[in-house]
């Protein structure tokens, strides 16, 4: 099963080495991790998802907390959170098919980032389900180049 | 306004100002700058001959002494020869700080000479690491050092300190205490958690006390026994728990495990409810985890919250301090018992007794030169009341099962990480650390070849522990499983004894004493006269080759099925025909 964790870390050198060598080691997989900085600057935080059962979480939670510079780790509840992916798709387009690539943008609501006589960039933000469809849907286009940001996500509320 | 001085002159104050008497280590060109500065410093300094000689000695005087070692290592060979002694301590929760020396900050990633990744290679290995990049710096980093060493779950910490950082300049400050945001270990149980824990241990028909390292580290002895003795529960401890209840008293089961006692394991076959404390479940203890403990319920406290339920579940985890715990436990234990207070549990205890008495640790008495034979020797000249240090394989086995302890601090043995050559430069540190006490290595002769050039530094500390080499020509642990489980086809373990080393002509050559014992009879006068000579003395004994050690449960195999059975009636313990479980 999928968790996402947010971890909040002190932002010092060798901190995303610390993370990522404890997973690989701990042989725990991680699907995504987003890493920036927060409202105070010497802490950044983590977003993390991992896809693994519960037993294996609550080692995977603690293990990080053993960590000097892992100030706090939350588990999301999906239903109390908000999470956002954002990803960026360079497709093969030309003169006749370019209209309906930004249409089917716009239902995204994404944003037109780059154009090119061969190519057109867009942007789209959202959960990781509506940006594979989207994927899914230019794939006819025939994709040049994709990346996608790794989940971010915050609790609802309060 | 600090005082104004270099960055060496600071990271010795700040050593100093942690009260580190003595500091085990190698220099090299990087330190330079920091050893220029030590010589005039009052900490005393060992030059090792390896460094991994250097990181075993540190961790040995931390385990006796309780305090943290401290150990120092140029860049590159010299960090990396600590590795192995770094994850030695980091697997058996030592607490050691390990100073190693790095290039210059602007030569860092650019391959220089002798550069290698410190922090980065041992940072799967130790509890914390740092990479120090300005000397104003070094006073916060070595006092947050220390303090994550010695505190919560003790452990290894590395600070790496770039030459150019050693040379630079800074102001001395020195906080009142570490600022860690992400560090704060829990000591206090939970009130309601140990509540509960004291009615499971009062509705326990059958109870066992499964104690380890982490109640020696703690000093959790009193408060342990206490538990025992007014609640009438037996008690087993692991390889690192060893002493820290005493083996001579009648509740003691000895050592479970792969090459515990019959009556250890047995009583975990069938116990109801464990009490583990400071204690990890190891795969050594546990043998067959689908088979372990089938019925009982357990209780487990321990300071670090990622151990508990990791390998076996808890019922009724307790995070905390084992000592704080224990006392905690003992206040809610003797509060809830009614009438007289005493616990009986007569079915139980005569069933423990019997094996006790059926199954005591034995080997043949009748021909041949047993090793087991000169371990007893040596309890018995030495009065159980030697710092024993142990090498890695069947001596660590033969020492633990026939030199009983009744204290704590006094067994010093890589448990975890059962490095070979552990024990000889370990003893040094424990020598140096209780200066008065007499310590002896319990070695065999292929882990003794690992380290033994630190002969040299016991000669010249005037280190005079006791090698009692278990010289049987032979990688022993490694040659009984190729006899046990490969046909006794004996690939790469034979040391070819006779042949090489003469120990003896070594010992004399580093200047120490050598005595070579080729036959029971010889031993008795052998130990005396080690023990007589205040120089570090080596006793090799030509003991028999193919002894084995036993009872042994066999790798992946379930506790009650023990191998070793020439010598005993065979007896299966049937968890499944024992009372249900109380839960």
């Amino acid at each position: 099963m999928k968790h996402t964790l947010s971890v909040l870390v002190e932002n010092k050198p060798g901190v995303l080495a610390r993370v990522a060598g404890l997973f690989a080691r701990r042989g725990f997989n991680i699907d995504s991790l987003a890493v920036g900085t927060t409202e105070k600057p010497n802490i950044s935080r983590m977003t993390i998802v991992v896809d693994v059962e519960e037993h294996s979480l609550e080692q995977v939670r603690k293990q990080l907390h053993k960590l000097i510079n892992v100030i706090e780790i939350v588990d999301l509840d999906p239903e109390a959170s908000v999470a956002r992916e954002m990803v960026m798709v360079k497709i093969n387009v030309n003169a006749e098919n370019r209209s309906e690539v930004v249409e089917i943008a716009d239902i995204f609501r994404g944003n037109i980032v780059d154009v090119s006589r061969e190519s057109i960039t867009v942007e789209v933000t959202g959960n990781a389900s509506k940006l594979s469809a989207f994927e899914d849907l230019l794939k006819p286009y025939g994709i040049k180049e994709l990346v996608r940001t790794g989940k971010v996500a915050l609790p609802r509320g309060k | 306004m600090g005082l104004k001085m270099t960055g060496a002159k600071a990271l010795v104050k700040s050593l100093e100002d942690e009260g580190v008497e003595i500091i085990f280590g190698i220099p090299g060109g990087v330190l330079l700058p920091v050893f220029d500065v030590l010589y005039e410093s009052k900490i005393r300094k060992v030059l090792t001959r390896h460094e991994q000689g250097a990181a075993h000695a540190a961790d040995g005087y931390a385990r006796v002494t309780g305090n943290v070692g401290v150990c120092i290592a140029t860049s590159g060979p010299g960090a990396t020869n600590l590795v192995t002694g770094i994850a030695n301590a980091y697997m058996d929760s030592v607490p050691l700080v390990a100073i190693t020396g790095q290039v210059a900050t602007n030569m860092i990633g650019t391959d220089a000479f002798q550069e290698a990744d410190t922090t980065g290679i041992t940072m799967p290995i130790v509890k914390h690491n740092y990479l120090i990049k300005d000397p104003a710096d070094i006073p916060d980093v070595i006092q947050e050092a220390f303090y994550i060493a010695r505190t919560g779950r003790p452990g290894p910490v590395v600070v790496d300190v770039p030459v150019d950082v050693s040379r630079g300049e800074t102001e001395y400050r020195r906080r009142d205490k570490p600022e860690l945001k992400g560090y704060k270990p829990t000591y206090k149980g939970h009130k309601k958690q140990t509540r509960m824990a004291a009615q499971a241990i009062l509705s326990s028909q059958r109870p066992v006390i499964y104690v380890g390292g982490g109640a020696i580290i703690s000093n959790a002895s009193a408060e342990l026994k206490k538990l025992a003795t007014q609640n009438n529960i037996y008690v087993t401890h692991t390889l690192m728990g060893k002493g820290v209840f005493p083996e001579s008293h009648p509740l003691s089961l000895g050592m479970l495990g792969m090459h515990g006692t019959r009556a250890a394991n047995y009583a975990m076959c069938e116990t109801d409810l464990i009490i583990a404390v400071g204690a990890r479940f190891d795969d050594r203890i546990t043998g067959k985890l689908s088979e372990f403990a089938p019925m009982a319920k357990v209780i487990h406290i321990d300071i670090d919250p990622a151990e508990i339920s990791k390998n076996v579940r808890a019922h009724i985890p307790i995070v905390g301090d084992a000592r704080d715990v224990l006392r905690e436990l003992n206040e809610a234990l003797k509060e809830m018992r009614t009438g007289t207070g005493k616990v009986e549990r007569k079915e139980w205890d005569a069933r423990v007794k019997e094996w006790k008495e059926k199954y005591p640790l034995t080997y043949d008495r009748g021909k041949g030169f047993k090793p087991q034979f000169v371990v007893e020797k040596i309890y018995e000249i030495t009065k159980g009341e030697a710092i024993i240090c142990t090498e890695v394989g069947q001596n660590q086995m033969w020492a633990a099962q026939f030199y009983p302890m009744d204290k704590p601090r006094r067994f010093v043995s890589s448990g975890g990480l059962g490095t070979m050559g552990f024990g000889f430069p370990a003893s040094i540190g424990a020598q140096l650390g209780k200066p008065k006490e007499l310590v002896f290595d319990i070695a065999g002769d292929g882990s003794f070849q690992m380290t033994m050039q630190e002969m040299a530094t016991a000669v010249l500390e005037d280190a005079p522990v006791k090698v009692a080499i278990l010289n049987n020509g032979y990688l022993g642990m490694v040659r009984q499983w190729q006899q046990l489980f490969y046909n006794r086809k004996y690939s790469c373990s034979c040391l070819h004894r006779g042949r090489t080393p003469d120990f003896v002509a070594l010992a004399e050559a580093f200047g120490a004493k050598g005595i070579l014992v080729t036959e029971p009879e010889m031993v008795e006068p052998a130990i005396a006269e080690a023990m007589e000579s205040d120089c570090p003395v080596l006793i090799d004994f030509h003991v028999d080759e193919e002894e084995n050690v036993y009872p042994m449960v066999a790798p992946g195999a379930p506790l009650y099925d023990m191998i070793g059975d020439m010598l005993y009636p065979v007896e299966k313990v049937h968890p499944e025909k024992a009372e249900e479980p109380f839960l």
